[in-house]
C-alpha cells in the first residue's frame, strides 16, 4: 500500500509497437516506447495500480505504480581482474617494477 | 480545445513548438536555397566572448586548469622514434561545477532562458548535458525537465546513464526515461508544449557559444605556461559541439595553426536505435554512432539549423576502440593520479597515439576530461559488458576488435593506435547528403561556396563531387 504524498516511480508505454516510427530496426520495431518517471502520489494505491504523480517539475503525469521510495542500485560493478594487470603493467613499463 | 497528443499531431506542429521554445526563428538566417546564415546564426546569441565568460564564470564554469600528464608523456615517448613525443596536456573539464564540459553549453542556454523569462528549461539527452543543464537551472532557480534514452525493452539501463539520471536528480531536475528509438522527440516536443520550457538544446547557438571559451582559453593558457599554442587540440566527438565550439574559440583567439583533430571510439556496426544492441554499448557517448552521423549530416538533431557543424573545423578525424580507452583510463588514474570517466577520455586515448607522430618540444591537448562514479567508470563499464555477453581479452586492438562482440585491451602501450577515417569521403558524403535534402544537384555558386566552408574544401571539390555524383 503507498500513501498518498509518496515518493514513487511509474511506467507507462508511450507507443505500442504497432503505434512507432516506421523507420527502426527490426528489433525496435517489435517493442513499445515506454517511459519511466518519478513523483509524488496524488491518491493512496497499490503496486500495479493506475496512478497519477506531481513530478518534481509539478507535472501531472499518469502511469503504473511500480515502486515506492525508489532508489538507485546502480554501483561500481563485479570486480575486473584485467585492470590490476594493466597497473602492474603500466608501472612495470614506466618505472621498472618493483625493484 | 485541448491539442491532439499523438504522434503524428505533435510531430507536425514540430516547428511551432520550437520556435515558442527557444525564442528563436530559425527561417530568417534561411538563404531560400541550400545554404544558410550559419554566421548570423551564431551572432544571434548576442553575446560577445568576453560576456560568455562573463556569464560563465558567475555560475562558477570554465577557467578551468590544464593538467601536463607528464608519466603518460614519457610512456608515450618510449614507443616514439627518437626525439619525438609531444608533452600531453588535458583541459580538466571535470572541475567544472556539473563535472563536464557541457556546463559551458548549459550555462549560456540557462541564462538566456531566464532573461527571456522562462520558467524551466528542457533538455533530451542521455549524456553529461543533461547533468549540467540541471546545474545550471539549479543555480539560476529554474525548473529542469531531462529526457534521456536510458533502458532497452527488458527494462535494463545502461550503468553510464543511471548515473547521468541520478546526478540530474541530485541537482533537483525531473528525469523522464525511455526505451531505445528516435521517438523521444515526440515526447520531448509533446512536454516542452504542455511546459512551455525553454528549448536547452544541445545544438543551439547558446550552447555552441559557450564552448568557444574553452579554445579561448586553451590557447591563453598554454601560451602563458608553455610560450605557444598547442600543434594539435584534439577532440572527442559525438554530437560534435565539443570540436565546433573549441575550433572556433582557437580561431578567435588566434591559435590558427593548431590543427584541431576529432576523435571517436569506433562502434561500427552497432546500430544506435537498435534495442538488442543498445546494451551492448559498452561507452554511452563519444563513439562514431554519433560522431560519423553528425559529421556528415549536422541538421538533423532537435533544431531546425544546428550550430554545430565540426566537417568546418577538423583536419583529421581519428577513431580508437573502447578497449584502448578503457586503458587510457585506467593508465590516467595510475600513472597520473587523476580519475576520471571513460568516455572523456577517448580524446586522451587519441592524443597518446598522436603524441608520438609529433616532436618532443610540441604540445598535444584534449579538450576536456568528465567526472567518474558509480556506473560511469571503466570498472562497471566492463563488468556490465561482461555480464552481457562481451568477451574481454588482451590483444592487438587493430585487427580484433569487434564493437558489441568483445573489448580488446591492448596487450602493451604500443598497441594504442589511432585508425584515420577517410575525411574526402566523409565529405563526399556530406555534399550527397546536403544535395539529397535539397533535392537537386543543380545548386548554383552561393551554395557552392556554401558547402566548401562546411565541408572545409574548395569550390573545385564541391563541383567535382557533385558531377561523380550526378553519374
Amino acid at each position: 500500500m503507498a500513501k498518498k504524498n509518496d515518493w514513487v516511480r511509474i511506467h507507462r508505454v508511450v507507443l505500442p509497437a504497432e503505434g512507432r516510427n516506421p523507420n527502426l530496426p527490426e528489433d525496435t520495431a517489435k517493442v513499445p516506447l515506454e517511459m519511466w518517471t518519478k513523483g509524488f502520489l496524488q491518491a493512496d494505491a497499490e503496486i500495479g495500480d493506475e496512478v497519477e504523480v506531481k513530478t518534481a517539475t509539478g507535472r501531472i503525469e499518469k502511469g503504473t505504480l511500480i515502486e515506492v521510495n525508489p532508489h538507485y542500485t546502480h554501483s561500481y560493478g563485479e570486480f575486473v581482474p584485467e585492470l590490476v594487470q594493466i597497473d602492474t603493467q603500466l608501472r612495470e613499463i614506466l618505472f621498472g617494477g618493483e625493484k | 480545445m485541448a491539442l491532439a497528443k499523438d504522434y503524428a499531431s505533435v510531430m507536425g506542429r514540430n516547428n511551432e513548438i520550437m520556435k515558442n521554445a527557444m525564442g528563436l526563428d530559425y527561417d530568417k538566417f534561411e538563404s531560400g536555397k541550400m545554404s544558410f546564415d550559419y554566421e548570423a546564426l551564431m551572432a544571434s546569441t548576442g553575446y560577445t566572448i568576453e560576456e560568455i565568460m562573463k556569464v560563465q564564470s558567475a555560475t562558477g564554469v570554465g577557467n578551468t586548469p590544464i593538467l601536463e600528464l607528464r608519466n603518460l608523456t614519457a610512456l608515450a615517448r618510449k614507443y616514439a622514434k627518437p626525439g619525438y613525443g609531444a608533452t600531453i596536456l588535458v583541459k580538466d573539464e571535470a572541475s567544472n561545477p556539473s563535472g563536464s564540459f557541457k556546463a559551458r553549453r548549459a550555462a549560456c542556454a540557462v541564462a538566456t532562458a531566464k532573461k527571456m523569462g522562462y520558467k524551466g528549461v528542457m533538455a533530451a539527452t542521455s549524456g553529461n548535458y543533461g547533468a549540467a543543464v540541471a546545474s545550471q537551472a539549479a543555480m539560476q532557480g529554474l525548473k529542469c525537465i531531462i529526457v534521456q534514452e536510458c533502458f532497452d525493452s527488458k527494462g535494463v539501463g545502461q550503468p553510464e546513464i543511471i548515473e547521468k539520471a541520478r546526478k540530474c536528480e541530485a541537482y533537483g531536475a525531473e528525469v523522464v526515461q525511455l526505451t531505445v528509438g528516435p521517438e523521444l522527440f515526440y515526447t520531448f516536443l509533446s512536454i516542452l508544449e504542455d511546459t512551455g520550457y525553454f528549448n536547452a538544446s544541445l545544438y543551439s547557438p547558446f550552447g555552441i557559444a559557450g564552448v568557444e571559451t574553452l579554445g579561448y582559453e586553451i590557447a591563453m593558457q598554454c601560451r602563458e605556461k608553455y610560450g605557444k599554442d598547442p600543434a594539435m587540440v584534439v577532440c572527442t566527438s559525438a554530437g560534435g559541439g565539443m570540436m565546433t565550439g573549441t575550433a572556433r574559440g582557437l580561431i578567435k583567439a588566434g591559435a590558427t595553426d593548431t590543427k584541431c583533430i576529432a576523435a571517436s571510439i569506433d562502434l561500427t556496426g552497432l546500430h544506435m536505435a537498435s534495442d538488442t544492441a543498445f546494451n551492448k554499448k559498452s561507452c554511452t557517448t563519444g563513439h562514431t554512432g554519433f560522431g560519423v552521423p553528425y559529421a556528415v549530416d549536422p541538421d538533423h538533431s532537435d533544431v531546425p539549423r544546428s550550430a554545430a557543424r565540426p566537417l568546418r573545423y577538423m583536419e583529421r578525424y581519428v577513431t580508437v576502440t573502447q578497449g584502448e580507452v578503457m586503458y587510457i583510463t585506467e593508465a590516467l588514474a595510475n600513472l597520473e593520479g587523476v580519475e576520471r570517466g571513460p568516455a572523456g577520455n577517448t580524446s586522451l586515448t587519441a592524443a597518446f597515439a598522436l603524441a608520438q607522430e609529433l616532436p618532443e618540444d610540441e604540445y598535444i591537448l584534449c579538450s576536456e576530461t568528465e567526472y567518474t562514479g558509480a556506473g560511469k567508470h571503466i570498472q562497471p563499464q566492463l563488468a556490465f559488458a561482461r555480464e552481457n555477453g562481451i568477451e574481454i581479452k588482451f590483444g592487438d586492438p587493430s585487427v580484433e576488435d569487434k564493437p558489441g562482440v568483445n573489448i580488446i585491451l591492448p596487450k602493451d602501450p604500443s598497441y594504442i593506435k589511432t585508425k584515420d577515417m577517410d575525411i574526402v569521403h566523409m565529405r563526399e558524403s556530406f555534399i550527397k547528403k546536403a544535395c539529397k535534402k535539397y533535392g537537386s544537384f543543380d545548386i548554383d555558386e552561393d551554395d557552392i561556396e556554401f558547402l566548401a566552408v562546411e565541408t572545409n574544401s574548395t569550390p573545385e571539390f564541391v563541383k567535382s563531387t557533385i558531377e561523380k555524383l550526378k553519374k
